[in-house]
């Protein structure tokens, strides 16, 4: 099954970090991405620039609504994602369990929902 | 109605269903992980052998034949229900299955371990757990499951049928989890059926047949873990714990219908042969030397039944067990059965002075026992106002009408 790794953190906690911990963090995560990479797991992943640099669009009665900022204001804001190909639900959690980011914010696992075509 | 073929072939049928349900839904859904279709495909396969095998008599191999009739219209379901090409793709793989069950008619594997492992896991909601194990194995409905837990059916209907959906579309696996996971996803089983058994315990006159039958429902699934995994102390030790509070359930009640509390029943009242199996149950556990939670619970359980044998409850033993699963599991109703024990070895003034040590704890101030704790030490320091007024607390929360009037009768005693 495929399941998406939505990694949520604090963007102003990870802003202030120090030098240091943010060269680790980063060293922690190619490390990690390769370790997926090496199992065969890894579909797709990437990091994501900071919410403030997120536009939002909806479209109301046929008007388009353009907005500056995320979806939600919460306190942790989406960060990056990965996506996983593994045998089960258990699979997927123990990758979340790895990932750097679990030690510091949340690591939402969804499955995807295939597309029948 | 009611032709003799008719009666043979229901027997037969409830008697499979009783003994295999589980394990052919355990099956049936174990690769699809389709939990709410093999149950539908069962109800149908059940359906069809009350009509014919009242014709033409039980087959040799019932649970094959069952299974059969099942795979064939689970596959229909889904032939009608989807498509595309994973559908193809999982419609191919049933037909296999069910042609490689037809080509060598074999004994089903028991794979219901494992869908008890998926019902408990940690991705479904802890309070659902029990529920959807007394469903998927024991092929509860869900307003009998409703009634049991005391929930609106409709709700439990919903809930069941929302953590089933979630095993399938999140992908929870159906296998015993390897061993570093082991322990604390075999404690979310054993919780499962405990609750389950606690609320069938918790009717103690009888008055409601479904939740009296839970208990025994929980004491089938406790053996049927332990004869699966014989080697898994804590397995052993719920399934003592629970025949050792099977086996006083009928000295819980005099014949006049009132309360007994444990420390007044008459041992000759207890049920002699499941103690014995509860004893021999604790003792091959500690042989493994790996004490839980529940070994713990059903040594203290074994620690009063010495009354049998000695006349007496061995109170430091009890003591030293609420200390030890006080240390494991925090919970403050241990820590309030351990304060009765401090009572019992020491006089009611230091086990008051280890209730009080609780007293900061909220979750205490609406929990009967607390209070009842509370008000039979208070009056045997002779703090006689405070009891009455801790056995007043304790009355006001009481449901059972029985044991409501044994407070009442304790606190008139004392005043």
């Amino acid at each position: 099954m495929q399941y998406m790794l939505l990694i949520y953190g604090n963007e102003a906690g990870m802003a202030s970090a120090p030098k240091e911990a943010v060269t680790q963090m980063n060293a922690a995560y190619m490390a990690y991405t390769q370790a997926m990479m090496t199992a065969g797991v890894l579909k797709a992943g990437d990091r994501l620039r900071p919410s403030s640099d997120a536009t939002t669009v909806r479209v109301n009665d046929g008007k388009n609504q353009v907005l500056d900022g995320p979806y939600a204001d919460t306190k942790e804001q989406l960060g990056g994602y990965y996506m996983i190909e593994v045998p089960d639900l258990d699979a997927a959690l123990s990758w979340a369990a790895r990932c750097p980011g679990a030690n510091f914010g949340t690591i939402e696992v969804r499955p995807i929902w295939p597309m029948s075509m | 109605m009611g032709s003799p073929g008719d009666q043979q072939a229901r027997d037969a049928a409830e008697d499979i269903a009783r003994r295999s349900y589980g394990k052919l839904v355990a099956y049936l859904s174990a690769r699809t992980r389709d939990v709410a279709g093999a149950e539908d495909a069962l109800a149908d396969a059940f359906a069809a052998a009350l009509t014919d095998w009242r014709q033409n008599g039980i087959p040799d191999n019932p649970e094959a034949w069952l299974m059969a009739v099942a795979r064939r219209r689970a596959i229909d379901a889904a032939r009608r229900q989807r498509t595309g090409v994973a559908a193809e793709d999982r419609i191919r793989l049933m037909i296999e299955e069910l042609e490689a069950t037809a080509a060598e008619p074999m004994d089903i594997p028991d794979q219901r371990l494992a869908l008890m492992f998926a019902c408990a896991h940690p991705a479904i909601e802890p309070s659902i757990r029990a529920p959807l194990i007394l469903q998927t194995i024991l092929g509860f409905d869900a307003a009998t499951i409703a009634s049991a837990f005391l929930v609106a059916p409709a709700t439990m209907g919903q809930r069941l049928s929302r953590a089933k959906g979630k095993i399938q579309q999140a992908g929870v696996p159906f296998r015993v989890p390897d061993r570093h996971d082991l322990r604390e996803r075999l404690d979310a089983v054993l919780a499962a059926i405990y609750a389950a058994f606690a609320e069938g315990w918790s009717d103690p006159a009888g008055s409601e047949a479904r939740r009296r039958n839970l208990a025994e429902e929980g004491i089938w699934l406790g053996r049927l873990v332990v004869s699966l995994m014989p080697d898994e102390p804590e397995a052993l030790g719920l399934l003592a714990l629970m025949l050792h509070a099977e086996a006083r359930r009928g000295a819980r009640r005099n014949a006049e219908g009132d309360y007994v509390p444990l420390a007044e029943q008459d041992p000759a009242a207890w049920d002699d042969g499941l103690i014995d199996e509860a004893e021999t149950l604790l003792h091959s556990a500690s042989r493994m030397d790996d004490v839980g939670r529940y070994q713990l619970e059903a040594a203290v359980q074994s620690a009063h039944g010495a009354r049998r044998l000695t006349g007496a409850a061995d109170w430091a033993a009890i003591e030293m067990l609420y200390d030890a699963l006080l240390a494991m599991t925090g919970s403050p109703v241990v820590a309030i059965n351990r304060a009765v024990a401090i009572a019992e070895m020491r006089g009611p003034a230091a086990g008051l002075a280890a209730l009080d040590a609780l007293a900061d704890d909220a979750r205490l101030a609406e929990y009967q026992p607390y209070w009842a704790a509370r008000a039979g030490l208070l009056a045997r320091t002779g703090e006689t106002e405070a009891a009455g007024a801790a056995y007043e607390r304790a009355i006001g929360l009481e449901s059972d009408p029985a044991v409501r009037r044994f407070l009442q009768k304790e606190k008139k005693a004392r005043e």
